[in-house]
């Protein structure tokens, strides 16, 4: 090496460590401006709008790192390659809340810290919410699997009578959702079968039923497949569907519409619970309760991703979003749908076996 | 006496030394295949002999996940379906691919023949989520071909061409003629043209000379495709969910069912054996054609 090389390589080596040490400063700094701190939240994707985090991650100097799941399942797969401490509020099916503090996974709330007083009364059902009088998540969002249908090709008043889509004029153009729980709850309602006493007895008949239903239908599938087959005219009825295919598409297709038949329809129900091994617990109940006050209600129940039921009655939203979410309609939809089916382990491996044997069936 | 001693410890020196270089160079991919299949292998084995219990805990070890599975008549059509499916996944995509390959091996000129290959790996570009939906636009009953059958009079109402077994088949075909194409071609440039040459010179006309010697000697390439096919096919998920519209359930959507709700894992891992388990049974039928170093 000459001279004037290991100069060069000298210099080279110093204005590196120079430009490492002001970056690290210059990241560390920028970092403690930005934000003070992390709240790291395993959530579904309505919770991801910039729009309802922003104003949270101002008013407390806090960054929050999301990670979309799409089920309690997925949570639980995100928690068995996590540390625990790694994940502060969880958004959860409100019907696992029981199985997750069973788990140990949730930590208690307190129900003071929260507006019970303006969520309707079937919403705040304990029985979803708390395990042996203790709170541990709390309802922010909610809506319906009941049937969605395109009104320029469906009777609307037709689709008001539950057993509907087991007529033969609808053949090939019904879609079922792919999920069992809600789905084989539906079909027990239709049968005049009360879901909170489905029990091993009743799974004949709802196998039956519901055989007969997937005879007269084009398709079973997934979320996005049964969205798609609806928007694009591929089938006229969504068993399964709700306001959460419908009400997001309402603008570009205002003939997709759902309703909750008179015999009743299934209510599902999201919450927000704060993990047990969190370390920054107070942050989290403090961002649980900013989603669920008035401001941010009103943003999750038209989040991009999908529209739902705000569980806060406060909830800041317009003339047309109240419109197409039915607002005035909730009081009576909520006294005739039922909430997912609390069960057993056992019980919903039966379930998922019965769904198994009626995919199978030709 | 010495000497001869000497030159012996030597050689044995130079074997130890040959043996322990070939061990040090296989090292890798013992250890790869150790680290990544192995060991994968045997932590499923294992969890699939501990069912989950009701708090989301492992039990004790147990055959309940094999006796669950192998007791439920609708896991066990999955079985069947998954095979069924495959298996004329693997025919269709061999009488169509053959025929494809050839063509581009003896027909096309050498100069236009990478072009032609490069056409026919054009699928594998896209992606494979992407493709599926791509089918479900030509096929759904507000798709290409209802629209066209409309607009020519020859049908009122749609036909169901999407959410069946038969949709799932072709989007699986339409991406396994591509591979299969790609293993007999591979192949096909490797006989030597004077066998077909030798085979004509005695008297054998050209369909003769085909089935007497191009047609077996293109049976490996056949017959890695036809594995990889299977490899592919047996485990896949995303065509079925897609194109087949859950009209009957193969093994792979099962799976899934046990990991979508209760994330039973010990359930998955069982159910994933005995697929596993089918994948090595279909090697160990083409073991004696699995010949990679004819591609």
């Amino acid at each position: 090496m000459t001279m004037t090389s290991r100069k060069t390589y000298k210099l080279n080596a110093r204005l590196t460590l120079a430009l490492l040490a002001s970056g690290i400063s210059f990241w560390s700094l920028t970092t403690t401006a930005v934000a003070a701190d992390n709240l790291n939240v395993l959530t579904w994707c309505d919770h991801e709008d910039p729009a309802l985090l922003e104003p949270f991650e101002k008013a407390n100097n806090v960054k929050i790192n999301f990670k979309d799941i799409d089920s309690t399942a997925a949570a639980l797969a995100v928690l068995g390659q996590s540390k625990p401490g790694d994940w502060d509020v969880l958004v959860v099916d409100q019907t696992d809340t029981g199985r997750l503090v069973q788990m140990k996974i949730l930590a208690p709330l307190n129900a003071k810290d929260f507006p019970f007083a303006d969520i309707p009364a079937e919403i705040a059902d304990a029985k979803l919410s708390s395990v042996d009088g203790t709170l541990y998540t709390v309802p922010e969002k909610f809506g319906y699997n009941t049937v969605a249908f395109n009104k320029a090709a469906v009777d609307p008043k037709a689709m008001e009578d539950i057993n509907a889509i087991w007529d033969p004029k609808y053949k090939g153009r019904i879609a079922i959702y792919d999920y069992y729980v809600p789905v084989i709850e539906y079909v027990a309602i239709a049968l005049g079968k009360k879901p909170a006493d489905l029990n091993s007895a009743d799974l004949p008949a709802i196998k039956e039923k519901l055989i007969a239903l997937k005879a007269n239908a084009a398709m079973v599938g997934d979320v996005t497949t049964v969205q798609q087959a609806l928007a694009t005219g591929a089938v006229d009825i969504l068993v399964g569907g709700g306001e959460w295919v419908t009400a997001g598409m309402a603008k570009d297709n205002p003939d997709l519409d759902y309703v909750i038949p008179t015999q009743g329809g299934v209510r599902w129900q999201q919450g927000l619970g704060v993990f047990a091994a969190s370390n920054n617990k107070d942050l989290a109940t403090k961002f649980v309760q900013y989603i669920v006050s008035p401001e941010a209600q009103g943003k999750l129940a038209t989040s991009s991703c999908y529209w739902g039921m705000p569980a806060n009655s406060k909830a800041v939203l317009n003339d047309e979003q109240k419109k197409i979410l039915r607002w005035a309609d909730q009081p009576g939809y909520i006294k005739v749908s039922h909430p997912y089916l609390q069960m057993t382990s056992d019980f919903d491996k039966e379930l998922q076996a019965l769904w198994a044997q009626v995919l199978q069936s030709n | 006496m010495a000497q001869s001693v000497d030159v012996q410890s030597t050689e044995a020196r130079a074997a130890r030394r040959g043996r322990l270089a070939g061990f040090a160079f296989t090292l890798p991919a013992v250890a790869w295949i150790l680290l990544f299949f192995a060991a994968p292998i045997v932590i499923m084995a294992v969890y699939s002999l501990m069912p989950l219990a009701p708090d989301g805990s492992l039990s004790s070890f147990s055959l309940q996940n094999y006796q669950r599975f192998f007791g439920e008549a609708a896991y066990v059509q999955a079985i069947w379906n998954s095979v069924v499916t495959t298996a004329v996944v693997v025919v269709i995509s061999l009488i169509l691919a053959y025929p494809f390959a050839y063509i581009i091996a003896y027909k096309i000129p050498k100069r236009w023949q990478r072009l032609a290959l490069a056409f026919a790996i054009l699928p594998f570009w896209t992606s494979y989520v992407v493709r599926s939906y791509a089918w479900l636009l030509v096929l759904a009953p507000t798709g290409v071909i209802n629209w066209a059958l409309r607009a020519l009079h020859l049908s009122d109402k749609p036909i169901i061409l999407a959410y069946n077994a038969g949709a799932t088949t072709l989007g699986f075909v339409h991406f396994f003629i591509m591979l299969n194409a790609l293993t007999i071609y591979a192949n096909l440039v490797q006989i030597n043209p004077r066998y077909v040459l030798a085979a004509q010179d005695l008297g054998a006309s050209a369909f003769r000379s085909f089935l007497a010697v191009t047609l077996p000697l293109s049976v490996p390439g056949m017959a890695v495709g036809a594995f990889l096919t299977v490899v592919l096919c047996i485990g896949d998920f995303i065509t079925p969910q897609i194109l087949g519209g859950m009209k009957e359930l193969l093994l792979p959507q099962v799976i899934m069912m046990q990991l979508q709700r209760q994330l039973d894992l010990p359930m998955a891992s069982a159910m994933s054996l005995v697929l596993t388990l089918i994948v090595a049974i279909v090697y160990l039928a083409l073991q004696r054609q699995l010949r990679m170093s004819r591609l």
